[in-house]
């Protein structure tokens, strides 16, 4: 099952999707449960979802904090009339750049050669982060049968399901 | 319960024959019910589901109804037009040069502010993809609520330290985030929102209220300083020539000052409740809905505040610059592999009625006052 990201879309075919839901516990700000899905208990280490997850979630806090750079951003944006975005990126732009390469670097190191890919949550309106999981054309169902026992939280706060 | 939240989706069932669709191009995503799509990859803002209109290409947008936004930038260009032309000619030559280029800077302002916060998606969010929904559709049923009459589905979380309920929007299909709401005018969800404003023809929400504030606040100024200006103007007049003859000779400074009477007071008032809204950092809507109000105990504060007035300002006033999430310009693209099971076909009947009829109240009342 090892795949590189082109290989991935052509060959392997899509067996489910898996959505990580947003963490309002701390307020607005766009912030990503870090629960463990069972579903991807058996394709990938906790520990590697769970750094990919924290590492997004300390991007978007990145793009997000108020202090002073943003009030400085903001009152130059409102001297030139809000003009000033025609020939310059606002910091959370510049951000969400990088995290589009994040992400496409961990698909390509982690998630591809595990039969997953992780989409950008600035294509799904940042509700979701959704995981695609692949199969491969030939293998049977057999591999999906996953344990879905230890599902306890991995401390996301309790803003999820109840 | 909690082992169900992410419920696994039988393979046979999940994979419906897709082979290869995540690769085959966008026209393919139009599908044989539009021919004339087949040439030109079509762009998300021509298949927009909400009810707004597009402008260069998607660049620009607007509520679909935007007649009343025309009346307010004509009002603001006439008024504005009649001073630089009748009385800015006197009062530069009798009294200081300042005064029209003070009243062009504000002027310069409001326009922008008014042009930015009307073209400038309000903050939309996309409804989900269907695998979304049907996952979410997953998760609900898992809850373990299968009686014959469907619940009004809400989703409690706890935002710093507060309980908030969320909603399920029927027609987003997903659940509303904190301080979202369905604009049912635009037939969107729009993050933070605030009201639909006929005035600006357009929703005012988390990406154009501190355009729509600025355009408010820079038009009171403006209107006052029009109406200042006139004042002085005919009063310096009719010292000279006498009352009578300088409403003959200036017809169009009376009409400025008719025009600036009357809207004065509205854009001042206007202007200050909004200054309380930012200093508490509330919308229009919670303060109408009464969402936070005292009356239930102090232990239902405003979760979003940040506990001080000069931080509100800044964080609603210079907060980061939140980007657009629908994309306006980018190619449609297919959602693959989704689970067609018609489980995603139930929730349309019973419990739909009364929560989007009592949303749409709401909203239409919200947008009537505004």
């Amino acid at each position: 099952m090892v795949h590189s990201l082109q290989e991935l879309r052509r060959s392997a075919s899509l067996a489910t999707k898996v959505f990580v839901q947003r963490d309002y516990s701390d307020g607005t700000t766009c912030q990503f449960q870090t629960k463990f899905p069972p579903e991807l208990e058996s394709r990938i280490e906790r520990q590697l979802f769970e750094e990919t997850v924290k590492t997004l979630n300390s991007f978007y806090a990145e793009a997000e904090k108020i202090g002073g750079s943003s009030y400085l951003e903001g009152c130059l944006a409102c001297a030139t009339a809000y003009f000033i975005f025609l020939c310059m990126e606002t910091h959370y732009e510049k951000v969400l750049k990088k995290i589009s390469k994040y992400i496409q670097e961990q698909n390509e190191k982690i998630y591809a050669p595990r039969g997953l890919l992780l989409t950008d949550p600035l294509e799904r309106g940042m509700r979701v982060i959704e995981i695609s999981i692949y199969e491969d054309r030939c293998s049977s169902g057999s591999s999906s049968s996953s344990s879905s026992s230890s599902s306890s939280g991995g401390g996301g706060g309790g803003a999820g399901g109840r | 319960m909690k082992e169900c939240e992410y419920r696994q989706i039988p393979p046979g069932v999940a994979a419906p024959g897709t082979p290869g669709t995540l690769t085959s191009p966008p026209p393919a995503a139009a599908g044989p019910e539009r021919p004339g799509a087949a040439r030109r990859p079509r762009r998300k803002w021509e298949v927009f589901p909400g009810r707004n209109r597009f402008y260069c290409g998607g660049r620009l947008m607007l509520a679909r109804h935007s007649g009343v936004f025309a009346l307010t930038l004509g009002l603001i260009l006439l008024t504005s037009g009649l001073f630089f032309a009748f009385d800015c000619p006197f009062l530069a030559s009798h009294l200081t040069l300042a005064i029209p280029i003070i009243a062009a800077v504000l002027f310069f302002f409001v326009i922008s502010c008014l042009l930015q916060t009307s073209f400038r998606d309000p903050g939309i969010l996309p409804r989900a993809t269907p695998s979304e929904a049907a996952d979410l559709e997953k998760r609900i049923d898992s809850m373990g609520t299968s009686t014959y009459r469907p619940p009004a589905r809400t989703m409690e979380v706890v935002i710093n330290k507060y309980v908030v309920k969320l909603k399920y929007c029927y027609t987003c299909k997903m659940f509303r985030p904190p301080r979202t709401s369905h604009c049912s005018v635009c037939d969107n969800c729009v993050e933070r929102f605030d009201h639909h404003c006929p005035w600006v023809g357009n929703c005012v929400g988390k990406r154009n209220y501190r355009y729509f504030y600025a355009f408010i606040l820079s038009l009171s100024f403006l209107t006052a300083f029009i109406f200042a200006c006139v004042v002085t103007h005919l009063t310096l007049r009719s010292q000279r020539d006498g009352f009578l003859t300088t409403l003959k000779t200036t017809p169009a400074s009376v009409l400025e000052l008719v025009i600036c009477f009357f809207s004065v007071w509205s854009i001042l008032g206007l202007s200050g409740f909004h200054t309380y809204l930012v200093a508490s950092n509330l919308t229009t809507n919670e303060d109408i809905k009464g969402s936070w109000s005292n009356k239930r105990g102090s232990e239902f504060a405003n979760p979003y505040s940040h506990k001080s007035v000069l931080t509100n300002c800044c964080a609603v006033l210079c907060g980061p610059f939140h980007p657009s999430l629908i994309d306006r310009r980018g190619f449609i693209q297919p959602d693959v592999g989704t689970p067609s099971s018609p489980k995603s076909e139930i929730p349309s009947f019973g419990a739909k009625p009364d929560t989007s009829m009592e949303d749409a109240c709401q909203d239409f009342a919200i947008s009537c006052t505004a």
